[in-house]
């Protein structure tokens, strides 16, 4: 395995975005009853929002840093 | 209490129904020869972005996600919520090291994160404790599975009291037993499919049909703020107090960083065929974490609905595991309520197959082959590890006749504590070996004895008992050697996060201590290229299932 081409580690200022779900972490955001959305408090109604968040920060990561990671 | 017998048939139509494709799935994609690991234990390190993403969501989404987190919920209100932001921060935090993870282990062939541990390393005495710490952390979450079964049993009429009451139970795990015995990871695998499938059924007529019976969800929060209100602690409600926002973020954030530390969760990773199967599956596991939620609020439903939960005829106390079981057995036609009972039960099984793949993984690659049996064959590996897989179900079969399992919950805060000891062994070594084995070790020590400590105090008054009632610290306990620097402060937080700090901090002071001295660090096996290498490469380590 000695023969290989040296890969080096690249960091792509695309994955900063990884960082962002992590606001889900300060509850005075949405730690409140108004405003209700379909009768959901704002409470849950936000953190069912994280979810989409999440998910469209890990997929442009997927999508724009490049594999060599 | 009498027999649903309704619920009964179609439960047992289900149940036959997996157990047959469990037994089926011995045949399923197979490779050359089942005696090996690879095969066995990883289901031929193989498997694309459809069946690993059944594979890790029926993994990772359990019966405690479908029992217990609506039962806290029920019961304490918003804390229990914690469980959606915890799935939300997983997948972004473990996106990068487990890919790292995902190709050191193919390159190498690791089958378990102690593997990597000991590869990294080169200490078999690092690798031991990440497989004890995995194998003690998987052995109530595998009880917790036991005790999700057991609610739906016990809801369905089969709620005998004393030993015999837990034979319905004994029964649904010796079958469970005998074909993960027989076909390994590819059981779970095959089964996922009909859990996942019958979870997204039954929710999403759940979410559509409670509402409209009990006056849309506005009244459900409604009624669950009513009965909040009106009891005595300030702890419970619909929206987090004062004192328990930390611990609602410190629980969510360290179950996230936890997660990937569990055997089981490992295992599903490297059954993967590619990088490129597990990145679409960080985007796309996601879509489970809605499901999570939406079922999570179903403890307010089960509020609304003045649901009861049963009393457990072999303990003699009401079993709040039983609250979503019994929700649906009150607001559902009996067949769909089978069904219901079924999408529970099923999903008990999954993982508990896959965490006692994982669990016996970790016994015979690094105890059974690194101190008993040194140069055993891969066929006698592969049948230790089966064997190992019923010794570690009976186990947490005896688990739960032992112990109550009201406490199955916090049975598995306790595993999450401690599996959180491990982090900066495998997660942080993917990136630096700058750690000294012997700093880890002692940081390891320090956590795992100041988290049981901790854990130890914390009383429960709801429950009555004096130790282990939960994993909420009052920040006024927190000492150092007797100073107490948040005494007066109410503020709660998350015992396996204080422990990890600990941790931490120990492994750093040691490691610089070390290195001063210039003590030997062990040596590493592995090369920087190898955490970076993808399917095709010639570097990869041959699969075993693969030289047919």
């Amino acid at each position: 395995m000695s023969s290989r081409p040296p890969v080096q580690r690249r960091w792509s200022g695309w994955e900063l975005l990884l960082l962002v779900p992590l606001v889900s972490l300060f509850t005075p955001l949405y730690n409140g009853d108004e405003p209700r959305v379909l009768g959901f408090p704002l409470f849950y109604w936000a953190q069912f929002l994280f979810v989409p968040l999440g998910v469209i920060c890990v997929a442009v990561v997927y999508l724009k840093a490049g594999d060599r990671r | 209490m009498t027999v649903r017998w309704t619920e009964l048939v179609v439960f047992a139509a289900l149940f036959v129904l997996v157990t047959a494709l469990g037994f089926y799935a011995a045949r399923w994609q197979r490779g050359g020869t089942l005696d090996h690991l690879d095969e066995w234990g990883l289901g031929g390190r193989r498997f694309g972005s459809w069946v690993t993403w059944f594979l890790i969501g029926g993994d990772l989404y359990t019966a405690y996600t479908f029992v217990a987190v609506p039962a806290l919920i029920f019961g304490a209100g918003a804390m229990g919520f914690f469980a959606l932001p915890y799935t939300v921060l997983v997948y972004p935090l473990v996106f990068l090291p487990l890919l790292r993870l995902w190709s050191v282990s193919r390159v190498h062939g690791y089958v378990t994160p102690a593997d990597f541990v000991q590869g990294r390393y080169g200490s078999a005495t690092l690798a031991l404790l990440v497989a004890v710490t995995g194998i003690v952390a998987t052995m109530p979450y595998i009880a917790l599975q036991l005790a999700g079964l057991e609610a739906v049993l016990r809801t369905m009429g089969l709620n005998g009291g004393g030993l015999a009451g837990h034979a319905p139970l004994f029964i649904a795990f010796v079958i469970l037993a005998l074909y993960t015995y027989q076909s390994g990871l590819r059981a779970p695998a095959l089964i996922a499919f009909v859990k996942d499938g019958l979870i997204y059924l039954v929710i999403i007529a759940a979410v559509i049909i409670l509402p409209a019976k009990l006056g849309g969800w506005g009244s459900i929060f409604d009624a669950a703020n009513a009965k909040f209100t009106a009891t005595k602690t300030p702890a419970d409600g619909i929206l987090l107090g004062p004192n328990n926002q930390l611990q609602y973020v410190t629980l969510a954030l360290g179950s996230a960083l936890a997660l990937f530390l569990y055997p089981h969760a490992v295992t599903g990773a490297l059954a993967s065929r590619s990088r490129t199967v597990i990145k679409r599956n960080m985007v796309a596991l996601p879509a489970y974490s809605l499901v999570l939620g939406l079922l999570a609020l179903l403890g307010y439903a089960a509020i609304a609905a003045h649901t009861k939960p049963i009393v457990n005829a072999a303990t003699g106390r009401a079993d709040s595991n039983t609250v979503i079981p019994m929700l649906f057995e009150g607001q559902f036609p009996s067949w769909f309520a089978g069904i219901a009972f079924a999408a529970i039960g099923i999903g008990a099984l999954v993982p508990a197959a896959i965490m006692s793949i994982a669990a016996a993984n970790l016994w015979t690659r690094n105890i059974y082959k690194a101190y008993l049996h040194r140069d055993a064959t891969t066929e006698q590996e592969c049948r230790q590890a089966k064997i190992a897989s019923l010794v570690v179900k009976f186990g947490a079969v005896a688990l739960i006749v032992l112990i109550d399992p009201q406490y199955s919950i916090d049975l598995q805060l306790i595993g999450g504590v401690i599996i959180l000891q491990t982090l900066p062994m495998v997660a942080i070594a993917l990136y630096t070996r700058w750690f000294h084995i012997w700093g880890l070790v002692a940081g390891w020590v320090v956590g795992m004895g100041w988290g049981l400590t901790l854990l130890y105090g914390i009383p429960n008054p709801a429950s009555g008992k004096q130790h282990f009632g939960g994993s909420a610290l009052a920040l006024n306990k927190l000492s150092f050697l007797g100073w107490h620097p948040f005494a007066g402060s109410q503020l709660q937080i998350y015992v396996g996060f204080v422990a990890l700090i600990g941790n931490l901090v120990i492994a750093v002071l040691v490691t610089i201590v070390l290195r001063q001295l210039r003590v030997f660090n062990g040596t590493d096996q592995t090369t920087p290229p190898d955490y970076l290498e993808d399917e095709g490469s010639p570097n990869l380590k041959p699969v075993a299932g693969m030289l047919r």
